[in-house]
């Protein structure tokens, strides 16, 4: 038993072990086929980059990975999307577990209104119970992680709204990491900013991968290339492809995948 | 052709003129109204309007209204607005598709402008006759009977606001929230509502501006009184029953109290109309 | 929008992350269980106010019958009472009332939404919503103080003098001028009603999309032809919903029209001679009136919810069909 523990061990620091599976999911909102028969390995502590037209169901998959579609009526998801070899799907599986796991940064930041401090602790506050010093040393953490520590140290208690764009979505990538999850999901998330706050969030993905599995989501294939370790690409609600980053950037299998990084079209 | 061109050129100025004619004469009427408050209310306006109680007939003031329409107004909002905020946030977070959120937000429209003396009557069957019958008379009309007639007239105005306000919040605050495993009470209450908090604040002080003037309710309710009174089952005075028993009054002497009251109300209600205005400008400044 | 309500627990032994998802899913519950009764209290208020006004005047609504809606007769000391009078006065003033104030109403928004200098609009607009916010009383007392005499003054021998003669519509103008009366009450309901018409009126010639416009202008159609042939077809059944809200608000108004009409029970023919209103006669004779008294103008009450609630409900289906066509476009 022991040995076939350190079996598996070995081999799991060997090759990644995959710590998301998708098998077979389909995806319907009113009459729409969203997603069509997606299978997926997402492998622990890499990032995974979904690239493909708009339209193609790239964000549709993200946001099926902590079911943030559940708030919206009308959409369902079908097949299995395995955490840890848990059917996330399952409607058993607890989504205030599944939200603590699998934490989400979207698009345009969406700081709450209150202050910088509060934006971070909120969610902390109800998911454990921390005394007054531990939270405040959760909270100094996941802002260190995010980058953005030295910039907001000194004001704290001030209006998360007056940050700006890229000190917003750092805001927000802090305030996931503090609930110390297991999987960040990025749809976009530079696509509401300037060229030097992207570098910055890029980098910062850089620097989170080896604590976090990363799933992003882009329409930039220059971003995909730079940051990801594998690539999925995505056409009209199928998964037409995915492999190493380097290999669909410089050698793809598929005939629509050359024609979408060599822009075709999209 | 040129006929032609003619007539829809005069067509079009005729058009034009009774457009701003149309226009002058609203200004005009607005401009009529004011000014005649201004004038005559402030011609009476003097200390004792605010020291003395109005059972000194013309040799006093409006002392026990002011106070009584503080507290009847105050009382009203109390009541009013967590329950219409409550109710705003259903029809927003929770009723958005359903059947039940449409037809309450279609009838909250239509009690947004029925007849407020009817309401008077709605709150005198239900509360003011039990009230009597229960204390032998001891307690009939009342400022909590008056307080509540005014619920009814400003609650469907916060339902509105915080309705319309809530739903301007953008879907990604919500689904922001919910990823992080909040449940959907946490985020409604400490979020959205706070979110949209001035938009909501400008719709209370707007439900205060429609109650302050409201007179007919109050008269079968909290009905009046020419002295002083705090205690919310007391009768009470109010601004706008008191002008209502001068005006009716054939002292001209009374008249001129009674203006300066209604200049006291509409400068109210116009600051509280201009404050709603502002908080609405600044919420938006801070969140576009 | 419901999340974390589906997350139900089968585990035999809860770990204290499943306790706390049940606490929350049980106050997500009592939340929205708690929301819910507030919003059901809106259809409780419209419920309860057509409800207790029924039974306060069932003794002369279901024992009069008819007769309580034909008769004109209103007399308290021999306890009999017709409600003819106070209806007449009701749809009359707000009948004047709104073939006053559509037009100038309709002037006001075509000129601050097609006509007036980009500048002007903002301060006219304000200005209109001003008059809106004015409490009625403040329009009751101006209309007795101020109107009544400027109507008996100028207006009043002015209308004799000129219509009185006239066969027929002479009827209408004759009598000596007093001042208060059914046309006055009109007037002043006009003036408090044309703010709330204009705003609608404002607010949906807005929703008209500038191309649509536009294209008609590069036709070469001057200002008034783009608004009778584009801007008024495209919302006709919401300015036709606005007549009615202002309609709403004239049928159920009592402060602004109880000083100026005389509160006479008689029915005649003549605009300028005193009438009642069924909002009027409440408000004159509800505290002291008892018994059968009470009934009947708690009956008149009645009436006048249910009445004004149908002109309200045509109002805001009208309102909604066109934002309802907005959306889909």
């Amino acid at each position: 038993m022991t040995e076939l523990a350190a079996a598996l061990h070995t081999a799991d620091t060997l090759a990644p072990r995959n710590h998301i599976e998708v098998r077979g999911l389909d995806f319907h909102y009113h009459g729409h086929h969203a997603l069509k028969n997606i299978t997926l390995d997402i492998p622990a502590r890499q990032v995974t980059a979904i690239i493909g037209p708009s339209g193609c169901g790239k964000s549709t998959l993200l946001r099926v990975f902590n079911r943030i579609y559940a708030m919206h009526p009308g959409l369902r998801a079908s097949g299995q999307v395995l955490l840890d070899g848990e059917n996330i799907l399952d409607p058993r599986y607890s989504l205030n577990r599944l939200r603590s796991k699998v934490g989400m940064v979207f698009q345009k930041p969406v700081p709450f209104p209150m202050t910088i401090f509060e934006n971070v602790a909120w969610a902390i506050r109800h998911h454990e119970r921390l005394g007054r010093s531990d939270l405040e040393r959760r909270v100094e953490e996941a802002l260190r992680s995010a980058a953005l520590w030295d910039e907001v140290k000194d004001k704290l208690k001030g209006s998360a709204l007056g940050l700006s764009g890229g000190q917003q979505q750092r805001l927000c990538i802090a305030r996931c990491i503090a609930l110390r999850p297991e999987v960040l999901l990025l749809d976009e998330p530079t696509s509401a900013l300037d060229p030097i706050a992207t570098g910055r969030i890029e980098q910062l993905i850089e620097e989170l991968k080896s604590e976090f599995t990363i799933v992003i989501v882009t329409h930039n294939m220059q971003q995909a290339a730079r940051i990801s370790d594998r690539t999925a690409f995505m056409y009209l609600g199928e998964l037409i492809e995915v492999d190493a980053t380097e290999k669909i950037f410089t050698a793809p299998a598929r005939k629509q995948t050359e024609d979408y990084i060599t822009g075709r079209y999209g | 052709m040129n006929g032609l061109y003619r007539r829809r050129a005069l067509g079009n100025g005729a058009a034009i003129t009774f457009a701003a004619a149309s226009t002058a004469l609203g200004l005009g009427f607005l401009g009529w109204i004011l000014w005649t408050t201004l004038s005559r209310g402030i011609s009476a306006i003097g200390v004792p309007l605010f020291t003395r109680i109005s059972a000194h007939g013309e040799d006093g003031g409006l002392a026990n209204a002011i106070v009584g329409s503080g507290i009847i107004n105050f009382m009203a909002i109390l009541f009013a607005a967590p329950i219409g905020v409550m109710a705003g946030a259903w029809l927003a977070e929770y009723a958005a598709h359903s059947r039940l959120g449409a037809l309450i937000r279609f009838m909250n429209d239509i009690l947004l402008s029925a007849p407020s003396i009817v309401l008077g009557l709605f709150v005198y069957v239900v509360v003011v006759l039990p009230m009597t019958a229960w204390s032998n008379g001891a307690v009939s009309f009342s400022a909590f009977a008056g307080a509540l007639a005014l619920a009814l007239i400003a609650l469907p105005v916060i339902v509105r606001t915080t309705d319309e306000m809530l739903r301007l919040q953008p879907m990604t605050l919500r689904e922001a929230a919910l990823s992080l495993g909040v449940p959907q009470w946490k985020l409604t209450s400490q979020v959205l509502l706070r979110a949209a908090g001035s938009g909501i604040l400008t719709g209370i002080l707007l439900a205060l501006a429609r109650v302050a003037g409201e007179t007919a309710p109050l008269l079968f309710t909290a009905f009046g009184n020419n002295y002083m009174a705090f205690g919310p089952l007391e009768k009470m005075a109010s601004l706008p029953t008191i002008i209502y028993q001068y005006t009716n009054d054939p002292n001209p002497a009374m008249h001129a109290i009674a203006w300066a009251g209604a200049l006291m109300i509409t400068l109210f209600v116009l600051a509280l109309g201009l404050l709603a205005r502002w908080f609405l400008v600044r919420g938006h400044i801070r969140h576009d | 929008m419901t999340s974390a309500s589906s997350s139900t627990m089968v585990i035999a032994t809860p770990a204290p992350a499943t306790r706390r998802a049940e606490r929350d899913a049980r106050r997500d519950r009592w939340f929205a269980r708690a929301l819910k009764a507030s919003a059901l209290l809106v259809l409780a208020v419209l419920l309860g106010a057509a409800l207790s006004t029924l039974w306060g005047g069932r003794e002369v609504l279901f024992g009069e019958g008819l007769r309580f809606l034909a008769s004109s007769e209103w007399n308290p000391v021999d306890d009999r009472y017709g409600a003819l009078a106070p209806i007449f006065g009701t749809v009359l003033t707000s009948i004047i009332a709104i073939v006053l104030a559509v037009p100038v109403a309709f002037g006001i928004a075509l000129f601050l939404t097609e006509i007036a200098p980009e500048w002007m609009r903002a301060w006219f607009s304000a200005a209109i919503e001003l008059l809106a916010a004015i409490p009625s009383i403040i329009y009751g007392m101006w209309g007795l103080f101020v109107f009544v005499p400027f109507m008996a003054e100028q207006v009043q021998p002015a209308l004799t003098a000129v219509l009185g003669e006239l066969p027929l519509l002479g009827a209408l103008f004759s009598g000596p001028p007093l001042g208060l009366g059914i046309l006055t009450a009109g007037i002043v309901l006009a003036v408090m009603i044309v703010p709330f018409i204009a705003a609608v009126m404002r607010e949906v010639f807005l929703a008209v999309p500038g191309r649509l416009k536009e294209s008609a202008r590069a036709l070469g159609a001057t200002t008034w032809e783009v608004v009778w042939h584009i801007v008024l077809p495209a919302t006709r059944s919401a300015v036709i919903g606005g007549i009615f809200l202002g309609l709403g608000r004239a049928l159920g108004e009592t402060m602004a029209v109880t000083f100026v009409l005389g509160n006479a029970y008689d029915i005649q023919a003549s605009l300028l001679m005193p009438g009642t209103s069924i909002s009027s006669s409440i408000a004159n004779e509800f505290n002291e009136a008892v018994g059968n008294h009470r009934s009947a103008l708690l009956a008149l009450g009645f009436l006048l919810f249910v009445v004004t609630f149908f002109v309200l409900l045509i109002a805001r289906v009208m309102l909604r069909r066109l934002a309802r066509r907005e959306g889909t476009a």
